[in-house]
């Protein structure tokens, strides 16, 4: 009997690869411990070893092939005595990807897009959009330069700034030791001097480790000088929880930064967000805290194909227009509450979805606005509830709006445990589109 | 010569043989006015906050003087500036005014930071002063950021980063001190060395005492120095920010120096020996140091200096009064200067 070599999960959020080179072919005798084949995923090129002993008998995908399904076979090895025809070659669901990162199917915007119907747009992942932010601004300004762990040679450990360092060179795309409040600190003193430094941490998990310099460096420094010292600088990187990661990496930060004046904070969906905002967070002359989604970065979504995309900071945008709740988000859940929507128009209840996008200064207008209209409030955000940004909203909506409310408003959130590693636990403990309609569904009677 | 034994006021000796042969009349007098000025404005700060009119935190430089004045003597106006919140004496130097600061302490609209900075939060973006900083070693990594600027600008410019023998022991000064020498940054690190972390001696916080070995394993060449004798301290800064501004990296200076109050108006400063304070005062005080050597080799005379401590007693009379005719900040300017 054959043994199947399956492509094999190289991160915790794979989900597909490219078999980039065979380094056997049919007929060699592997050992344990050979490498087979170079896969690439989204994130980085890796080698795959075999673990068991025999003779390649068949390789099922050329070399190249791109969108190969995790656990899907791609090799076979005879084991001892093993004698089996080998298969025909499986063609891959798709072979030419210009892209390599996974598009998955998204809930179309119902409500109209930033730009213009006549605007041209392309697909793109969130990922890529976020790099075009950097590479656009790193052009646009002799000021701006990129540092963070991995940033450069290795390409960025999520690859958010892949080619960057060939453009802009080791002076303006700088990797740093492992040291989250030395280079944070060591950023927002460039800051002061003038410069506009873009952090990257390779988790906001690790910016535990600067968060003295995000807000007593950075944050309060322009009100205690009386105006003189200002820093234009912006702290990026992935936020909340990926998958499988456990609760050290898996921290939803939004609200801690929220709290704080002379942060802003921005939190966005989609990859025109993503790109209008970070080049509008680039030129800000604020420190800016950017929380982005590491489950967000692989989605492809259509940005507009115009030159110098910038938004507003500061503005939430209604993804989906309703009239029977408002439902709010950000973030990775903006697309939860988008499929919760959905399901809840199947069951005659139309919701209006805000995405907050900017979570400091928030935009409380258009919350207060859409709440007036549908009566009715859930507030969605992935981390933990208490002291949280759902708490914040329907406390905004209670004070300027309570009049307009035909029932309480709810908070959907992580459930009060740190985030475990177990799948089951972690489904549970993590907030669902499920979730969401339940809540809707609760204060709507329905 | 920079003196490798400390200033304990026990064994340390005044190195003053060689002093008219570094410093001119006019550079010594000069060196006498700035710390004589940092010791009246300082005394005067002491007497405001016992008056109720300074409040919050206030941490005197009396006793450090030599530090700042040497150091600065040896800069150049490309150089930033950034200090933690002992500051006061910093930024008289920079050439910030008395009145400036003295209003900022009594939390004035006409304050440098409009009163909303206070004593330990005081910047000047003109003097390329950055703090000012009230979290112990935050200045280390922020300094070690204006060296990057100064770098990715090839300004020529080198930074000047002062902090504490208590913020030594903090983990971002030795995250600063690896990238500084890895990427050669240009920045002097100035340990000022007063021997109390607040109320903790040296040898009580430090597993090495003699921390101008601090930055051995980072290849950051380290000299102690005398720091109650300006005129050694301004010839090892010299060799500091010139080896910074070459391109060879940082380098680090620890001044043995001595404070003569406690760690803040608040404190009492009942742990360390009770004649310690006054046997530094009596034999090491680095404003005598100047005076005495001055006097005794006729490079000025006491009609020279009591020009000088008049001029210095008039420039704290006018901030004090200042400072305290200046009106409040304006109710309005509570939200302002949170964004730009």
């Amino acid at each position: 009997m054959a043994i199947e070599i399956l492509m094999p999960a190289l991160s915790p959020t794979m989900e597909e690869g490219t078999l980039a080179k065979w380094l056997v072919k049919v007929g060699d005798e592997v050992k344990s411990g050979d490498v087979l084949a170079e896969i690439e995923t989204d994130k980085a090129t890796m080698e795959v070893e075999t673990i068991d002993e025999g003779t390649i008998e068949a390789l099922l995908f050329d070399a190249g092939t791109a969108g190969i399904k995790v656990n899907t076979p791609i090799a076979l090895i005879s084991g001892e005595g093993s004698v089996s025809a080998p298969p025909p070659k499986v063609e891959a669901a798709s072979v030419a990807i210009a892209n390599i990162s996974t598009p998955v199917s998204v809930v179309s915007n119902l409500v109209e897009p930033d730009w213009d119907a006549n605007t041209p747009t392309i697909k793109i992942t969130v990922r890529d959009a976020l790099r075009d932010a950097m590479a656009e601004e790193l052009r646009r300004d002799e000021k701006v330069f990129l540092m963070g762990e991995e940033v450069a040679q290795y390409q960025g450990a999520y690859k958010v700034s892949r080619g960057l360092l060939d453009e802009f060179g080791p002076k303006r795309v700088i990797d740093t030791p492992i040291t989250e409040h030395g280079f944070a600190g060591l950023a927002t003193g460039a800051a002061m001097a003038g410069l506009k430094p873009i952090v990257e941490f390779m988790t906001f998990n690790f910016a535990m480790q600067a968060i003295d310099h995000i807000i007593n460096s950075a944050a309060k420094a322009l009100y205690m000088s009386g105006g003189q010292i200002s820093t234009s600088i912006v702290f990026r990187g992935p936020n909340g929880a990926a998958s499988r990661v456990g609760a050290q990496h898996s921290h939803d930060y939004s609200s801690w930064y929220s709290n704080v004046p002379g942060l802003k904070v921005i939190a966005p969906y989609d990859a025109a967000d993503a790109k209008g905002l970070l080049k509008a967070a680039i030129r800000d002359p604020n420190p800016i805290v950017f929380l982005e989604h590491e489950m967000l970065y692989g989605i492809e979504f259509d940005i507009p194909d115009v030159e110098d995309y910038v938004l507003p900071i500061g503005k939430a945008k209604i993804r989906r227009e309703g009239t029977d709740v408002t439902i709010t988000a950000h973030s990775r859940m903006v697309g939860h509450a988008l499929k919760a929507a959905e399901e809840l128009e199947g069951l005659g209840i139309s919701a209006e979805v805000i995405d907050l996008r900017t979570l400091r200064p928030l935009d409380t207008e258009t919350i207060i606005n859409s709440v007036k209209k549908t009566n009715r409030l859930v507030a969605a955000e992935e981390g933990w509830g208490p002291m949280g940004v759902g708490a914040e909203v329907i406390a905004v909506v209670v004070d300027q709006a309570f009049d307009w409310l035909d029932a309480q408003p709810v908070r959907v959130h992580q459930k009060d445990c740190p985030l475990p590693y177990a799948a089951n636990l972690e489904a549970l403990s993590l907030p669902q589109p499920s979730d969401i309609v339940a809540a809707v569904r609760k204060i709507c009677n329905k | 010569m920079a003196a490798k034994k400390g200033a304990s006021g026990k064994d340390a000796k005044i190195i003053d043989n060689s002093l008219s042969n570094i410093a001119s009349r006019e550079e010594l007098l000069e060196y006498y006015r700035q710390m004589l000025l940092i010791r009246r404005f300082e005394e005067k700060a002491g007497q405001l906050y016992g008056m109720g009119l300074i409040a919050g935190f206030c941490h005197l430089y009396i006793g450090q003087e030599a530090v700042v004045v040497g150091v600065t003597a040896a800069q150049n106006e490309t150089d930033s500036i950034i200090t933690g919140y002992r500051d006061h004496g910093h930024m008289l130097v920079a050439g910030i005014s008395a009145r400036e600061i003295m209003a900022e302490l009594t939390g004035r609209a006409t304050g440098c930071s409009r009163g909303k900075g206070g004593s330990m939060h005081m910047f000047s973006q003109e003097k390329k002063f950055y703090g000012g900083h009230g979290i112990v070693g935050a200045q280390v990594a922020l300094g070690t950021g204006l060296a990057f600027a100064h770098q990715y600008n090839n300004d020529n410019g080198v930074s000047l980063a002062y902090f504490g023998d208590g913020a030594a022991n903090q983990g971002q000064v030795y995250e600063s001190f690896n990238m500084a020498s890895l990427w050669k940054l240009p920045v002097v690190y100035i340990i000022e060395n007063n021997q109390y972390a607040m109320g903790t001696a040296i040898d009580r916080h430090s597993s090495e005492v003699e921390l101008f070995k601090r930055g051995i394993s980072f290849e950051i060449i380290g000299e102690a120095v005398d720091g109650m004798d300006v005129v050694a301290v301004k010839e090892a800064a010299s060799r500091a920010i010139d080896h910074a501004r070459s391109g060879k990296g940082p380098y680090l200076l620890e001044m043995k120096t001595y404070r003569y109050r406690g760690h803040s108006m608040s404190d009492p400063a009942k742990y360390r020996p009770k004649d310690e304070p006054k046997h530094m005062r009596e034999t090491r005080d680095p404003i005598d140091h100047i005076r005495n050597i001055g006097l005794e080799k006729g490079i000025f005379t006491e009609d020279d200096l009591k020009i000088i401590d008049k001029e210095v007693k008039e420039i704290v009379a006018d901030a004090a009064e200042f400072a305290q005719t200046s009106p409040e900040p304006d109710a309005s300017q509570l939200m302002t200067d949170i964004y730009l």
